[in-house]
């Protein structure tokens, strides 16, 4: 049965695209049928993430206001065959949104795909309470930083009131998804733990991704992480949590760069 | 352990600063979460109870609420104008 998950956050720039992004393609190459969906209407990313921003034709916005067909829209990825990309509208607004369209795409998508990935725009506004709006699950990323924390608190707050789930009397699962977690400094004191996050967010955690170098290279060159440096920590953390997705009992671990001879001659940091 | 961290480092611990603010503010929010705008109904409610008896420019009213550590207080400031008591024997 296809799971509809959104990538949520409140927070804008803590990691929701790349997310969407890396654990689409986890997910796709694990064998499901995947489609990650742009919700960010006016200031999509998501196809540059991927690598597909040439091969955008037709958007989520065309779809809903039938000028184009679901599958006129749909992007299929050159590295992976059973991952698909919806993009949104660059030049319209949020507006153009609606409730019935968005609610019509998404029941349309259960029935091609195992896996709907809605990428969020940040804020509570139209476009994020869209993108959460027929969630089965929710994944909250969240920096381990004051502002991030508290907007996801308010973010697990309406996936709790404001989803059609919630408004049956039924649950999104949610997952919190720890996004550039650096484990020295959080030893150190100098950042949130781990537990710090959980405790205060009171939400099972689906994963921990390092600060790292490898996601601003990948996000360059238009691959999700996951694609584009598979031995790379995030990469290693962003599969580990599309496993627990998928139901799997992965022992929660933080992976660690694997520092090269070079580098450490250089002294060059991992962060 | 801790404290002897922070001597070879020279710096304190932050985190649990961060995590005992967030701790305080959350409690707040998540409290007054599900209760739309308390002081615009409030706002409104005192304003319709007191234009019954005078009459009010509705600008000219404002509610306030300061949050305390232990109590907060409800700030009500309404401008009247002058000559309202004859307002209020006409109306008696």
């Amino acid at each position: 049965m296809a799971k509809v998950l959104v990538v949520t956050s409140g927070k804008g720039g803590v990691g929701k695209t790349t997310s969407t992004a890396a654990l689409g393609a986890a997910l796709a190459q694990m064998g499901g049928k995947v489609v990650v969906v742009d919700f960010d209407v006016g200031l999509r990313n998501l196809d540059l993430v991927m690598g597909a921003e040439r091969r955008v034709v037709f958007d989520l916005i065309n779809v809903v206001q039938g000028v184009a067909k679901l599958s006129q829209a749909l992007i299929r990825d050159k590295r992976l065959e059973n991952l698909w990309l919806l993009p949104a509208s660059q030049t319209r607004d949020k507006d153009a949104l609606t409730e019935e369209g968005v609610g019509s795409i998404i029941a349309d998508l259960r029935t091609r795909f195992d896996w709907i990935l809605c990428d969020s725009p940040a804020g509570i506004e139209r476009g994020a309470t869209l993108a959460m709006r027929y969630a089965d699950e929710a994944v909250v990323v969240t920096n381990p930083e004051v502002s991030s924390v508290r907007d996801s608190d308010r973010i697990i707050g309406m996936l709790d009131s404001k989803t059609v789930k919630a408004e049956k009397g039924e649950r999104v699962e949610k997952h919190v998804l720890i996004t550039r977690y650096d484990s020295g400094r959080a030893s150190r004191g100098e950042m949130l733990s781990i537990d710090d996050i959980l405790e205060i967010l009171a939400t099972p955690l689906l994963g921990i991704i390092p600060e790292s170098q490898d996601v601003l290279l990948a996000s360059n060159v238009g691959s999700p992480v996951t694609l584009n440096n598979a031995a790379s920590a995030p990469a290693r953390a962003y599969v580990d949590a599309a496993r627990r997705l998928m139901g799997e009992t992965v022992p929660m671990v933080v992976p660690v760069e694997r520092k090269g001879l070079m580098d450490r001659l250089l002294g060059r940091r991992a962060a | 352990m801790k404290n002897l961290l922070r001597l070879f480092n020279g710096r304190t611990a932050s985190a649990p600063v961060a995590r005992e603010r967030l701790q305080i503010l959350l409690a707040h929010e998540r409290s007054s979460r599900g209760q739309p705008d308390l002081l615009g109904v409030l706002r409104a409610e005192i304003l319709a109870a007191v234009s019954r008896h005078i009459t009010l420019d509705p600008d000219k009213v404002i509610v306030r609420m300061d949050r305390g550590q232990h109590v907060s207080t409800l700030e009500v400031d309404i401008e009247v104008p002058n000559g309202f008591e004859r307002s209020l024997a006409a109306a008696g």
